[in-house]
């Protein structure tokens, strides 16, 4: 048998059964949030194996990191999860300045706006996947909920950056801007009118009864499964493990900062299917409100904003780390985002990056949790997935 | 356990020529594998109770220039419960013909996650992995022509009638 075919998936489609049908859903279909092609075996209205295609966003980002220098390619960084640009660049920045050695030199007031701005995205990001999430399996008023939530982050970050959405803000070594004048207090005033929308969104959608009967027990990912495919953030926090990043390795300025990690624990069904994805992250969101609290304190008192204070004075004039393989991580509002560089310690240019994309590991499952399941149900383990195309075909 | 116990492990395990080299000049120390053990190395570092890295975080397939005529695989490794990281090399030499691709035996039966990443590196820098079960392109088109993140690669002039 092995011999006859090349590969499974020539093997999988030759021996499709004559009364099972063969489905495309994607590359544009709504569900698959973005680019996704699912080559679906279906029998009746069983789904019997799942076969991903992507590619169809595949921006060549390595081999743009290749040709560019590592300032030059933070746009690129910042492009490849479009949800979550802050995050990206973070984690691109914080990989460059731990191989030049001066990532004890920034100053605290640069780490807290990088890590106020990174959560300020990640709330975004998530109600972009909640809100996305209701609108697979039916609801329509959530997603309005989160996108006019989530207009307010983006006009705030607009402020901040000068771009609404790929923001080019965190640099080698610093900022691009030190935050607007009175950008604090808007903050402020932003998490007051949030708190008690959350409270609104969780009575519409969370704990609403049809919601919990099209997600619990759904698409159940056991947690040695989880890990076996490299799963991460959410995905891997739904099924029960306590990992984050933040708190793992402690980059930036999080050891300081009081939050807990949210796990799955099978609330309305099992531990690790959709329903606790869902619910993971809307914990994370209300973690978030409290680290924003907790660094718009800090920012406002020991340390202020002072006249002198310049967020480009750190800035490496010239960024040539020495010859080194070196592996850098950070939890990004998918998981864990890594980039891998190879320097050679003589030119400005990395001779070999590798983005760890953690949706593209994330997405990897799928075939695995959605043998069996009804097509309906498929959608609904797609969305809880939130997989961005563009991180995935980077 | 510690890089040093580790190495010791394996070299009790598979024999002395199991580590060809290590590196240890930069922050994050790796050990170079000869190829054809890699998968049952992966295997026992997975599996013995004391190492237990069940997270491959990444695999990426690497060109190493021209003139070395050189292609490598690297594994970064974690593991859950101990809260460690390592890092895995294996080094392949090959002449670039067009007739055969630099080969290494795959370790997707030991993680699944590295289906997709070695169909990645195979994709984009050509590398074969032995024993995959499903070894097709992933990023680019199924008829694209050569591997794009190869130091010698040159775009084709057309795809599918369309200029490149």
């Amino acid at each position: 048998m092995e011999q006859k075919y090349a590969t499974r998936y020539e093997k999988l489609i030759a021996e499709a059964e004559a009364h099972e049908m063969i489905i495309n859903i994607g590359p544009q279909h709504p569900s698959t949030h973005g680019v996704l092609r699912l080559e679906v075996i279906t029998d009746g209205e069983i789904v019997r194996e799942v076969i991903p295609h992507m590619g169809y966003l595949h921006r060549c980002f390595e081999k743009h990191a290749e040709n560019l220098t590592y300032q030059q390619t933070i746009p690129f960084a910042d492009r490849m999860d479009y949800l979550a640009s802050m995050n990206n660049s973070h984690a691109w920045v914080m990989g460059v300045e731990k191989m030049l050695g001066i990532d004890q030199d920034i100053p605290q007031r640069i780490e807290y706006i990088r890590v106020l701005v990174c959560e300020l995205n990640r709330i975004g990001s998530h109600l972009v996947a909640l809100g996305t999430y209701g609108i697979d399996i039916g609801a329509f008023t959530p997603f309005l909920w989160c996108f006019r939530d989530r207009e307010h982050i983006m006009n705030m970050l607009e402020w901040a950056s000068g771009s609404r959405l790929l923001y080019n803000y965190i640099w080698v070594g610093g900022l691009f801007f030190d935050l607007p004048v009175g950008f604090e207090e808007r903050c402020k005033e932003f998490v007051d009118y949030f708190k008690p929308k959350m409270v609104e969104l969780n009575g519409l959608l969370t704990e609403n009864q049809i919601f919990i009967s099209r997600t619990a027990n759904v698409g159940i990912l056991p947690l040695d499964v989880a890990i076996n495919y490299g799963c991460s953030g959410p995905m891997l926090r739904g099924s029960g493990l306590k990992w984050d990043l933040r708190r793992v390795d402690g980059y930036s300025a999080y050891p300081e900062l009081e939050f807990e990690v949210p796990v799955g624990k099978g609330e309305m069904g099992t531990t690790g299917d959709c329903w606790d994805r869902f619910k993971v992250r809307i914990d994370e969101i209300e973690q978030s409100v409290l680290i924003i609290e907790q660094c718009l304190e800090r920012l406002q008192k020991d340390l202020k904003r002072t006249t002198d204070f310049d967020p480009r004075a750190k800035l490496p004039k010239k960024i040539i780390p020495k010859a080194q393989d070196f592996y850098f991580r950070a939890e990004s509002p998918r998981g864990e985002l890594g980039y891998y560089f190879i320097t050679d310690g003589k030119s400005e240019i990395p001779k070999r990056v590798k983005a760890r994309a953690p949706s593209f590991h994330n997405l990897s499952v799928i075939s695995e949790i959605s043998k069996g399941v009804l097509i309906a149900d498929l959608i609904a383990i797609i969305g809880s997935v939130d997989i961005v195309l563009g991180e995935l075909d980077r | 356990m510690s890089f040093d116990e580790i190495k010791q492990l394996l070299i009790a395990k598979f024999g002395p020529d199991t580590i060809i080299n290590e590196e240890t000049s930069g922050m994050q120390a790796a050990l170079i594998i000869q190829p054809d053990k890699i998968s049952k190395v992966c295997l026992e570092l997975r599996d013995n109770p004391e190492t237990y890295f069940d997270l491959l975080e990444c695999l990426s397939g690497v060109d190493y220039g021209i003139e070395e005529n050189m292609f490598g695989v690297v594994y970064h490794l974690a593991s859950i419960p101990y809260k460690k990281q390592l890092t895995l090399k294996v080094i392949k030499y090959h002449d670039r013909t067009r007739e055969s691709l630099p080969s290494v035996p795959t370790v997707s039966q030991v993680w699944r996650t590295a289906e997709w990443h070695e169909r990645e590196a195979y994709d984009l820098i050509g590398i074969h992995f032995e024993g995959h079960p499903d070894l097709r392109r992933i990023l680019l088109p199924d008829d694209w022509e050569g591997y794009p993140l190869r130091k010698d690669y040159k775009a084709q002039e057309y795809y599918r009638g369309i200029k490149v």
